[in-house]
């Protein structure tokens, strides 16, 4: 965004430059830049859970909005990841300490036979910084790993990745597993990855399918609010 | 005839279809990258009853343009030849391209994509489950590396992402269809710019033929 990078010492910019310039740092990619940013905010005072949601989150949230609109590319969102990536990292620890806000749990997986997981930990990433408690069990989960972590950790959300034709029918394994065993309804199951679309989501019985990081955080938002309104009105 | 150019297989595609009407020849509307295969194959069987006519090979990075691209181009020769036949596998199109021949009325050939076809699609498959680590590169896709692997992904740009994109991946398997030394050091090349281990297999042009062969004059 910005072509003056070199000239700007961030430590001199107030809150509302600093941020802004965190919104760049982020879309460009400069990871020791944010991380930077990230400690120079703290030492001002704020909370872990405000930089969280107003700088980089909102920062990557203009990233996938331009990734969207094809103005950006996966080889600039892999940076800008990155670079949130390293401000979390600083993050994370103090958002435990200090009790930021839950919105849920979420176990996340690409499916068996399948090796990729740039769109999940994107995903990942991004329900951890909306909040979520992520489990990420990697790549080439079978059924049974994602059972087993199922019981495991009990959380509200199952995340399922494929990004080969050949390997996306397997969420509908996994699916028709937890509807043999009782447990479909248990969870709410969204569904991503570049060959699917709403119509395989709603075939294989998904509760959702998610064309990005963004639209996962903010279905998941609402199916998790949902799910606590019901509870609520059954108790 | 010379041998089509790669970068304009990659950009354009190819098209040598008679314009005159010719009902009773078979028109093969393919993949641009599998332009030099399918004229090999046409010269050394003498199916001089096809003609070929190529979309841009880079859909290949986009496979959600190949089913529109097809329909277009049936439509464009439709008037020209009855009989019209598609070389392209699934290619990523998760049944898209299977449903849209389906509904215009053509064949194409069997199989996920390019790889497992050369392969031969029965051993492909046999091999899947023991073979999901391995990144595959044909003979034009190691020609055409930059353009659609290297430059894409913006390796050429940002090349710390290598590991992001490949680290899961463990070899890269070169499919040969062509025994050439100097092909197979490329890919060699390929494999090492992006970490991977390198195997070689010669596969020919595995069901890629078998298909064509059983398109009778």
């Amino acid at each position: 965004m910005s072509d003056d990078q070199d000239d700007i010492i961030l430590a001199d910019l107030d809150d509302d430059e600093l941020v802004q310039q965190m919104f760049d740092d982020l879309y460009d990619g400069l990871k020791e830049e944010i991380e930077e940013s990230v400690n120079i905010l703290l030492a001002r005072g704020w909370q872990p859970y405000e930089i969280l949601t107003e700088a980089l989150v909102a920062g990557m949230t203009i990233v996938g909005k331009d990734f969207r609109d094809g103005i950006l590319f996966v080889p600039e969102v892999l940076l800008a990841a990155n670079a949130m990536k390293g401000g979390m990292a600083i993050l994370k620890p103090l958002l435990v300490e200090t009790g930021a806000p839950k919105q849920g749990k979420m176990v996340i997986g690409t499916v068996k036979g399948d090796i990729h997981d740039i769109g999940k930990n994107l995903v990942g990433m991004m329900m951890e910084g909306a909040g979520f408690e992520v489990i990420d069990l990697g790549i080439n989960n079978a059924v049974d790993s994602y059972l087993d972590a199922l019981e495991a950790e009990k959380p509200d959300i199952l995340g399922m990745s494929a990004l080969l034709t050949t390997t996306m029918p397997y969420m509908k394994v996994v699916i028709d597993t937890l509807v043999e065993k009782g447990m479909r309804d248990d969870y709410i199951v969204l569904v991503g990855g570049a060959p699917l679309n709403e119509e395989f989501g709603r075939a294989i019985g998904a509760d959702a399918y998610c064309r990005d990081a963004a639209v996962a955080v903010e279905t998941a938002k609402s199916f998790v609010a949902r799910k606590h309104n019901q509870a609520a009105m059954r108790a | 005839m010379d041998l089509p150019d790669d970068d304009r297989l990659t950009r354009e595609g190819l098209d040598l279809a008679t314009p005159a009407a010719a009902p009773e020849r078979m028109l093969l509307i393919a993949c641009g990258a599998l332009a030099r295969e399918i004229l090999d194959l046409i010269a050394r069987n003498g199916w001089s009853h096809m003609d070929l006519t190529c979309l841009p090979a880079i859909l290949h990075n986009h496979p959600d343009r190949i089913a529109p691209a097809v329909e277009q181009a049936v439509q464009k020769h439709r008037a020209t030849h009855a009989r019209i036949f598609v070389v392209y596998a699934d290619c990523g199109t998760g049944g898209g391209l299977r449903a849209t021949c389906d509904r215009l009325g053509v064949k194409m050939v069997e199989g996920p994509h390019c790889y497992s076809f050369f392969e031969g699609n029965a051993r492909f498959a046999a091999n899947a489950e023991d073979e999901f680590t391995a990144f595959y590169l044909t003979d034009f896709l190691v020609r055409q590396f930059d353009a659609f692997v290297w430059e894409p992904l913006g390796l050429d740009r940002h090349p710390q992402l290598r590991d992001t994109y490949f680290g899961h991946y463990t070899k890269l398997v070169y499919q040969a269809q062509t025994d050439d030394p100097a092909l197979t050091a490329r890919a060699q090349d390929c494999a090492a710019r992006l970490g991977l281990a390198f195997e070689r297999r010669l596969t020919g042009y595995g069901d890629l033929e078998t298909a064509l062969a059983a398109l009778k004059p």
